[in-house]
């Protein structure tokens, strides 16, 4: 077998452990299951009615946004997956294997991938049943979706590196949680950013969620030609844009995880 | 008979503490050699080094003749490993912990899956595979963790303290399937906080203390350092005590140990049978009753204290037993 392969391979075995364990502990299916159908619901019926968005029913608008929130907290789970596995030791019984070195990391975000589809899948329906529809072609939504998981593919191997850093799974918990609310709250997920007072405003245009939740909205058909996105770079090119981040984070901590892999495991 | 697995001054710090100072060993093949100490001993992080967890900061150490830092991953071929430095996973069935284990090393599915079913009928866990281990009790959840360190048949076994916490029951079930593995052949490194594990099961002893191997041999061995045997006397009246203490200090080798309270004496002596002979023979003669008496070899107990100047075990809630 040639190393790329058996890295396949191996990777496969272990997002394969990943998922049954998701399947098995109940809080993990709530996390990922319910709390995305509860913020759908609480933000169309509790927000809904008093927010106002220029050319488009507020739900439309609110849909890429809650998608985009939650697949990047849908990342989280490869950092405390990791962190777990180190504390129990399980992370050992794998390097004691004649298995590929990269398949305990390509393995644990690949099934975060998986998770994030099922998420998608369980919001959606939510979606459509309180009125949320795709008025493009099914290609482009697709490609809405694709773009979704990439970037929180790419966020999970930031995680990745904060679970193998932190070696408990409440810190990363936590620490994940204070860096993702402003993340995905200072942006145009939940309100248009043009409201947002302008240091805020300038964050919120630059920021990638807000790309990512713009280019799910574009590909989804929720926006109105007639009042367009804000007029700066990463808003009017928000694919491209996305994309970009997504390459920047995974060439920055892709590496660092794998290194960082070695040197926690290696401790004590 | 060539050593499967060596070791020559394996030296690891951390920070100012020195884990490892200059471990040396050579284990024969199909051998049983126990890495007896305390807690904080150095005895984890000997077989995390061996077992290619860990990068020793000097030395050099290999596993069926590789060498563990060149080449890793063909010494992962050729190992197994269980106990307190690699877990088995609580939210996976017992089969499907082995089954991935054994898909790891790079079996089929269907291979992995035979191999599965065959370890949980050998160490009697048929009946419990399907069910998630967090469900396990600690004897089963060791079984499985031992079972998985065999599934791909290594001819090396690491197992770091793979009894403790278990109750004497567990203790002894694990006991007879560790004999039985040694018998098929394996090499095995096991550590141990007790000294009695050591006894049944080692061919070899290395006690460990502060990072460094402070005695060697079989267990035996290690008893003469201490020296002789002992004779122990449980009289049949209490008032008599003081009377059997003074005849028994003249047959021993060393002082006189008596409790009243328990009508129990001790007494280290040189002549063995003959010794204890002669002070039944003078208690006898002066109507001494005794109602139980015993020629005892030293424990390793004495053997770790004469060494270190201080006890084997820690007063953790687990070793209650081992001092038996």
């Amino acid at each position: 077998m040639t190393t790329l392969t058996r890295t396949f391979r191996d990777s496969r075995i272990v997002a394969r452990r990943n998922l049954i364990k998701i399947k098995r502990v109940p809080d993990l299916l709530v996390f990922t299951l319910m709390s995305p159908i509860m913020f759908v619901l609480l933000f169309a019926y509790v927000f809904g009615g008093s927010i106002a968005v220029p050319g488009v029913d507020y739900r439309e608008f609110l849909m890429a946004g809650i998608f985009a929130q939650t697949v990047i907290f849908g990342a989280t789970i490869t950092g405390a997956g990791l962190a777990e596995d180190i504390q129990k030791g399980i992370i050992d019984r794998f390097r004691s294997l004649p298995m590929s070195r990269s398949a305990v990391l390509a393995g644990r975000t690949a099934s975060d991938v998986v998770n994030n589809v099922l998420v998608i899948i369980v919001m959606s329906i939510t979606g459509l049943a309180v009125g949320w529809r795709i008025r493009s072609s099914p290609l482009e939504a697709i490609g809405g979706f694709l773009l979704l998981l990439l970037f929180a593919y790419a966020v999970s191997w930031m995680m990745a590196y904060i679970g193998l850093l932190v070696p408990s799974p409440e810190v990363v918990n936590n620490a994940s949680f204070m860096a993702i609310f402003p993340l995905t709250f200072i942006a145009n997920t939940f309100v248009p950013s043009d409201n947002l007072p302008t240091p805020l405003r300038h964050f919120a245009e630059w920021n990638p969620v807000s790309s990512v939740t713009q280019a799910a909205r574009d590909l989804f058909g929720n926006t109105d030609p007639s009042f367009p996105a804000p007029d700066v770079w990463s808003l009017q090119h928000p694919v491209l844009y996305t994309i970009i981040w997504a390459g920047i984070i995974m060439a920055i901590f892709v590496p660092l995880s794998a290194r960082q892999y070695q040197r926690t495991t290696e401790r004590g | 008979m060539d050593a499967m697995i060596t070791a020559e001054g394996l030296v690891k710090t951390y920070g100012e503490v020195r884990a490892l100072d200059g471990v040396s060993l050579a284990v024969p093949e199909g051998t049983v050699q126990c890495v007896l100490g305390p807690n904080g001993a150095g005895k984890t992080t000997a077989v995390r080094i061996l077992s290619t967890l860990l990068k020793a900061d000097a030395g050099h150490a290999t596993v069926a003749g590789i060498d563990v830092v060149t080449d890793p991953q063909s010494v992962r071929e050729k190992i197994g490993l269980s106990g307190q430095s690699a877990a088995v996973d609580e939210y996976l069935t017992g089969h499907e912990n082995l089954q991935m284990v054994g898909e790891l090393y790079g079996m089929s599915r269907g291979e992995a899956k035979a191999r599965a079913a065959e370890l949980l009928e050998q160490f009697s866990l048929t009946d419990a595979g399907g069910r998630i281990v967090k469900g396990y009790s600690g004897g089963m959840r060791r079984r499985l963790d031992l079972a998985a360190s065999l599934v791909a048949r290594p001819p090396v076994l690491f197992m770091d303290e793979p009894t403790t916490g278990l109750d004497p029951r567990a203790r002894n079930e694990l006991w007879d399937v560790i004999r039985q593995l040694v018998g098929d052949g394996a090499t095995l490194l096991l550590t141990t906080q007790y000294l009695e594990e050591a006894d049944q099961l080692a061919d070899d002893i290395i006690v460990m203390d502060h990072g460094r191997i402070i005695a060697q041999g079989a267990a035996d061995q290690l008893k003469d350092q201490v020296g002789g045997e002992r004779v122990e006397l449980t009289l049949a009246h209490g008032d008599d005590v003081a009377a059997a203490e003074a005849m028994l200090a003249g047959h021993a080798s060393g002082g006189v140990r008596a409790n009243p309270q328990t009508r129990t004496l001790a007494a280290q002596v040189s002549g063995g049978a003959a010794t204890l002979r002669k002070v039944l023979d003078a208690l006898d003669d002066a109507g001494i009753g005794v109602m139980d008496f015993g020629l005892r070899r030293p424990t390793l107990d004495d053997v770790f204290l004469t060494l270190t100047g201080h006890k084997a075990e820690d007063p953790a809630p687990t070793s209650t037993e081992a001092t038996a």
